[in-house]
C-alpha cells in the first residue's frame, strides 16, 4: 500500500519555505554571523527561527517537569538554555526551538545572489578544468555536529578530566565540555589550476578592534561564498599589516592584533610580488579587498599606495574593493584619496561599513557590478 | 510492494500465537518491509501511506533523513491504528531487533483494541486520511497550493483546541430560545392537594425557579455555555467558504483521531514495551539472541539524566502494579503498615497481577494512570524529581525529590497534554460579533509571542477581532488582534466555571 514520493512534493514545498525565509532574514543573517559559525565543507548550518505552526502552549521557563536521575535539588542539569526534554508524554508538544536546515553553500549563494541583485560574474581568462579535492585529513574543534568525531571528543575530555583531577576510575564517567569537542575537517588540495584568486588585505593595527575584524570576517564569507558560486575554483590569500606586511593564514588573519602605525603600501607590495611572482595575468580572475580603518601614517604613503594601484595592482585585478570600517580611532582619510583618484575607475569599488549593519549594502556594491 | 521473506512469516506467526497465548487480543496485523527510506516517509506522515500535500511533513522529512544519516536516530517501529492495522519493518535489521519489534508491535494493536480511550477512533482510518488527501489536493487544483496551504496552517495552530472528551460526553441538550425558557413552568411531581406541600416543597420550587431563571440568562448568551471545541465552534458559526469549512472540518477530525494516541502514551509504550519483553524472553529468544537483546532493550529504555522516558516509565509502572496485586501490596490494610520491614517482605500470595494489569490497560488513561499508581515507593526508586528553571543560574536545576511534588507536576504535565484550556466564552463579544476566548488560568502564563500569532489564525477564520482573557503577573490581561494591530489592557479577571 505504500506508495513512495509524495513526500518529494512536500519536501520541496518546505525548502522554498525556508528559502523564502532565508532570503527575508537575509540582512539579519549577515549582520549576525550566525551562519558563518555553523559552517561545515558544503553546507552551512542555518537556525531558522519559527518555521513550526503556532500554538496556545506556556511560557516554558515557568513550566519545569519531572526527570529521573542522579543528584540534589539545587543541582544543575545541563547547561544554559536548553530544556532538559519534556516530562513523559508532553512531547506532544513540538521541540521549543526553531528548526536548523542545511542549506548548500551554492544554494545560499543563490539566494543572496537574488537578494542583493547581484550579476553573475563574465570570468576573464581562460576556463580551467575543475580538479578540486577534499579529503577529511584533520581534526577541527569547531564544525556541525554531524562531522563530530566521537573517539577523540572522548579522548580529549579524557585527558582534560585526569588533568583536572575529576577523573575517578571507580566511576568512570566522562563528560565531555564544548571545549572538548572535535570534529572532522577536510583538506583541499591546493589547486595551481584555479581560476580565481581572491587576496584579502587587512590593517592590524591597533585601531582596528575585535568589532571591527568580526565585521571583515563576516563580509569575507559572504564574499567567498558568492566568488565560489561564480568560480569552478577558488583560493584565498590573507596579508595583514601594520607599519609592514606579511602573510598569513586564514586564522591567523582574523586573529592578531598589532600596535604600532600603518603603512597601507606595505600591504600593496606585498600582493603585487605575490601576483607577479605565482599568477599568470590571463590565466587568473584576481579579486583584490582591502579593509582598513582608513587611517595611513603619511600623505607620501598615500601617494605610495595610488601608484602601486595604478601601475601594479589594477592592471592585473578584476575588482579592487575597498571597505573602510568605522573606528572610533580612525580618521577614515583613506577612502576619499581613493575617491579622488580613481572615483570613477570602473574596477574600483569602496565602501564604508559603519557598523555590522552595513555588511550587507557593502556586499552589494563591491559585487553588484558583475566584474 | 515486496514480500516478506518465509523466514520472517514464520517469526510473525509464532510471535502471534505467544502473544494471543499470553491472552493479548489483536486485530489482524499486517507488517510490510521498507527501507528507511520508506520508513522515513511514513514516519513523516505519522505512520500513513499517504496524508495531504503540507510542507510541515517535509519538514518531518528533512529531519528523520537528516538524523538517519547522520547516524542518530532510527525508527524501529512503527504501527498505525487501524482495522486491520499495518506495522513496517525496516528492511536490514537483524532477527532480535525485528521480533522486538513485532512483539512490541502485537501488544501496541491489543491497546488500540481494548483501550477505553481508543474505543471511539476511526478504524478505518488509512483509507479516510487518503480521502481527506484526495479532498485537499482537489481544493489546491482549484484554489492554488499557497491558499490551501496557508488556510491549513491556519486551523493546525488551533487543533490542539478541541475537546478531548467529547467522543464520550453528550454536551449539548436541546436548545430552546429564551423566550419560552423565560415561560416555562417548574415541573411538578403529581399529588393530592394535601399532600402537595410536602411532595414539592415551596423551598425546592423557588430552587427550581432560580435555576430556570439562571438558564434562561445562559440561552442569551452565544456559545450557550464556554464552548471547549474552538474548532467547531469555529465550524459552525465563522463565516467560511465551502472548501475553508471542509479543511476545517478534516483538520478536526483527525485531530481527534489522534488525540487518545497522546492520551496514553506512556501507558501504550510501557504495555507494549512489557510485553515484547515479556514475549521474547520467556518465549521467543534462544539463548544466543539474549544479549542482543538486552542491548537494545537497554537503548529503548534509556534516559539521559533529567530525562523521563515514556517507555521507561510506563513498562515499569506496569511491572509495579503487577508485582504488587501479586503479592497484595494494595488496599486498605496494606496501606495502614508502616513498618518498612514489613512493607518489603509483604506477599499474600494473591497472583491478581496478570488480571490487574490487563485491567488497567482496559480503564485508564495516562493522567488516571499515574494518579491511581504511582506511588512513593516507585518514585523514590525510579530515583524521579522536579526540575525548574532557575533564571538566576540560567540553568535548569532539580527542585525537589518530594512524592506529592513530582505527582503534582507530572499530572500537570499531562493534563491536557501540558497544554493551557482555552474556551470560547463570547461570539458576539461587545455586541459586535467580535470573538472572546477564554484561557482558564491555573498558574502558568502563556507565551505571549505564540498567543499573538494564533489570535492572528483566529482571526483569518472569524474575520472579525478576536480577544483572549487571560492572566499575566497576578493581573488579569485582555489580548486583542483587530486584524491590524495587538492590543492588551488590563482587566478584572475571573475564572469561567467549567
Amino acid at each position: 500500500m505504500t506508495e513512495l514520493n509524495k513526500i518529494k512534493q512536500d519536501h520541496r514545498r518546505f525548502k522554498q519555505i525556508v528559502r523564502g525565509k532565508i532570503k527575508r532574514n537575509l540582512r539579519k543573517y549577515m549582520s549576525q554571523g550566525e551562519i558563518t559559525g555553523r559552517q561545515g565543507k558544503d553546507i552551512v548550518k542555518v537556525p531558522l527561527p519559527r518555521i513550526d505552526i503556532p500554538r496556545f502552549r506556556f511560557s516554558q521557563k515557568q513550566q519545569g517537569g519531572v526527570g529521573q536521575g542522579e543528584g540534589q535539588p539545587g543541582d544543575s542539569l545541563g547547561q544554559g538554555e536548553e530544556s532538559p526534554g519534556q516530562a513523559g508524554p508532553a512531547g506532544n508538544q513540538e521541540g521549543e526551538h526553531g528548526v536548523e536546515v542545511d542549506v548548500s553553500l551554492e544554494e545560499l549563494a543563490e539566494i543572496m545572489g537574488e537578494e542583493l541583485e547581484l550579476p553573475n560574474i563574465e570570468p576573464r581568462g581562460v576556463k580551467r578544468l575543475e580538479t578540486v579535492k577534499d579529503k577529511y585529513s584533520g581534526i577541527r574543534t569547531t564544525g556541525p555536529e554531524s562531522l563530530r568525531h566521537f573517539k577523540r571528543t572522548y579522548k580529549s575530555a579524557l585527558q582534560r578530566m585526569i588533568a583536572s583531577g575529576e577523573y575517578n576510575p571507580d566511576n568512570p564517567i566522562i563528560v565531555p565540555t564544548k571545549e572538548d569537542m572535535r570534529y572532522r575537517s577536510w583538506k583541499q588540495t591546493s589547486l595551481p589550476e584555479s581560476n580565481a584568486l581572491i587576496l584579502y588585505m587587512m590593517d592590524v593595527s591597533g585601531s582596528m578592534g575585535d568589532e571591527q575584524k568580526e565585521i571583515v570576517r563576516i563580509e569575507s564569507f559572504w564574499i567567498d561564498t558568492w566568488l565560489r558560486s561564480q568560480y569552478e575554483g577558488i583560493e584565498s590569500r590573507y596579508i595583514i599589516h601594520d607599519a609592514t606586511a606579511k602573510e598569513v593564514d586564514r586564522e591567523t588573519f582574523f586573529r592578531t592584533r598589532e600596535s604600532g602605525g600603518t603603512m597601507i603600501s606595505s600591504a600593496y607590495k606585498l600582493a603585487l610580488q605575490i601576483l607577479e611572482e605565482e599568477y599568470a595575468i590571463d590565466e587568473w580572475n584576481v579579486y583584490l579587498f582591502h579593509f582598513s580603518d582608513g587611517d595611513n601614517w603619511s600623505v607620501d604613503d598615500t601617494g605610495d599606495c595610488m601608484k602601486l594601484m595604478q601601475e601594479g595592482l589594477l592592471p592585473k585585478a578584476n575588482l579592487f574593493c575597498y571597505g573602510q570600517v568605522e573606528s572610533p580611532y580612525g580618521s577614515g582619510q583613506f577612502i576619499k584619496d581613493i575617491n579622488e583618484h580613481f572615483g570613477d575607475h570602473e574596477r574600483v569599488t569602496v565602501s564604508e561599513i559603519k557598523n555590522r549593519d552595513g555588511i550587507y549594502d557593502s556586499i552589494k556594491e563591491f559585487l553588484g557590478r558583475g566584474l | 510492494m515486496k514480500a516478506l521473506s518465509p523466514q520472517i512469516q514464520e517469526i510473525i506467526a509464532h510471535i502471534k500465537e505467544v502473544a494471543e497465548d499470553f491472552g493479548l487480543d489483536f486485530f489482524e496485523t499486517i507488517f510490510e518491509p521498507v527501507d528507511y527510506k520508506q520508513m522515513n516517509e511514513i514516519a513523516s506522515y505519522g505512520g500513513f501511506p499517504t496524508r495531504y500535500p503540507h510542507w510541515r511533513f517535509g519538514m518531518e522529512y528533512e529531519q528523520l533523513s537528516k538524523s538517519y544519516e547522520y547516524g542518530l536516530s532510527k525508527i524501529y517501529e512503527m504501527v498505525i491504528n487501524n482495522d486491520p492495522s499495518y506495522a513496517y519493518l525496516l528492511e536490514g535489521n537483524n532477527l532480535v531487533d525485528q521480533k522486538t519489534v513485532i512483539a512490541h508491535v502485537y501488544a501496541h494493536v491489543d491497546f488500540f483494541k481494548n483501550n477505553y480511550y481508543f474505543s471511539k477512533t476511526n478504524r478505518r482510518m488509512v483509507d479516510e486520511m487518503a480521502n481527506h488527501g484526495a479532498r485537499i489536493r482537489r481544493y489546491a487544483d482549484r484554489q492554488g497550493i499557497e491558499a490551501v496551504e496557508n488556510f491549513i496552517d491556519t486551523c493546525l495552530s488551533i487543533d490542539n483546541l478541541i475537546d478531548y472528551y467529547s467522543p464520550f460526553i453528550e454536551r449539548r441538550g436541546e436548545e430552546m430560545n429564551p423566550e419560552e425558557m423565560r415561560q416555562r413552568e417548574v415541573p411538578k411531581f403529581q399529588a393530592k392537594d394535601y399532600m402537595d406541600e410536602f411532595i414539592n416543597p415551596q423551598s425546592f420550587i423557588e430552587e427550581q425557579k432560580k435555576r430556570m431563571a439562571q438558564e434562561a440568562e445562559e440561552a442569551r448568551h452565544f456559545p450557550r455555555r464556554p464552548e471547549r471545541d474552538v474548532m467547531l465552534f469555529l465550524l459552525e458559526h465563522a463565516p467560511l467558504e465551502g472548501w475553508e469549512a471542509d479543511i476545517l472540518s478534516i483538520m478536526r477530525e483527525e485531530a481527534y483521531y489522534f488525540a487518545p494516541q497522546g492520551q496514553t502514551k506512556i501507558m501504550n509504550e510501557g504495555w507494549a514495551s512489557y510485553w515484547h519483553s515479556k514475549i521474547l524472553t520467556t518465549r521467543v529468544l534462544n539463548d544466543s539472541e539474549i544479549i542482543d537483546f538486552a542491548d537494545i532493550n537497554s537503548r529503548v529504555m534509556s534516559s539521559a539524566p533529567g530525562q523521563l522516558n515514556p517507555y521507561k516509565l510506563g513498562v515499569a509502572l506496569f511491572r509495579d502494579i503487577e508485582d504488587r496485586w501479586n503479592k497484595g501490596k494494595f488496599g486498605k490494610e496494606w496501606e495502614e503498615v508502616d513498618d518498612l520491614e514489613r512493607r518489603d517482605s509483604w506477599d499474600k500470595e494473591l497472583g491478581l497481577g496478570r488480571d490487574q494489569i490487563f485491567r488497567v490497560r482496559k480503564l485508564y488513561n495516562d493522567v488516571t494512570f499515574i494518579d491511581e499508581f504511582l506511588t512513593e515507593e516507585f518514585a523514590s526508586q525510579s530515583q524521579m524529581f522536579t526540575y525548574g528553571y532557575n533564571r538566576k543560574s540560567g540553568h535548569w536545576e532539580i527542585e525537589s525529590r518530594e512524592f506529592e511534588e513530582i505527582k503534582r507536576r507530572l499530572l500537570d504535565s499531562l493534563t491536557n497534554f501540558g497544554q493551557p484550556f482555552i474556551y470560547v466564552r463570547d461570539g458576539n463579544f461587545r455586541n459586535r460579533r467580535e470573538l472572546l476566548l477564554h484561557h482558564k488560568f491555573e498558574g502558568t502564563e502563556l507565551r505571549a509571542d505564540y498567543a499573538h500569532e494564533v489570535l492572528e489564525s483566529i482571526y483569518r477564520i472569524w474575520k472579525r477581532p478576536v480577544s483572549l482573557e487571560t492572566m499575566r503577573e497576578e493581573k488579569g490581561l485582555l489580548m486583542s488582534y483587530d486584524g491590524t494591530e495587538h492590543k492588551e489592557q488590563s482587566i478584572p479577571y475571573e475564572t469561567i466555571g467549567v
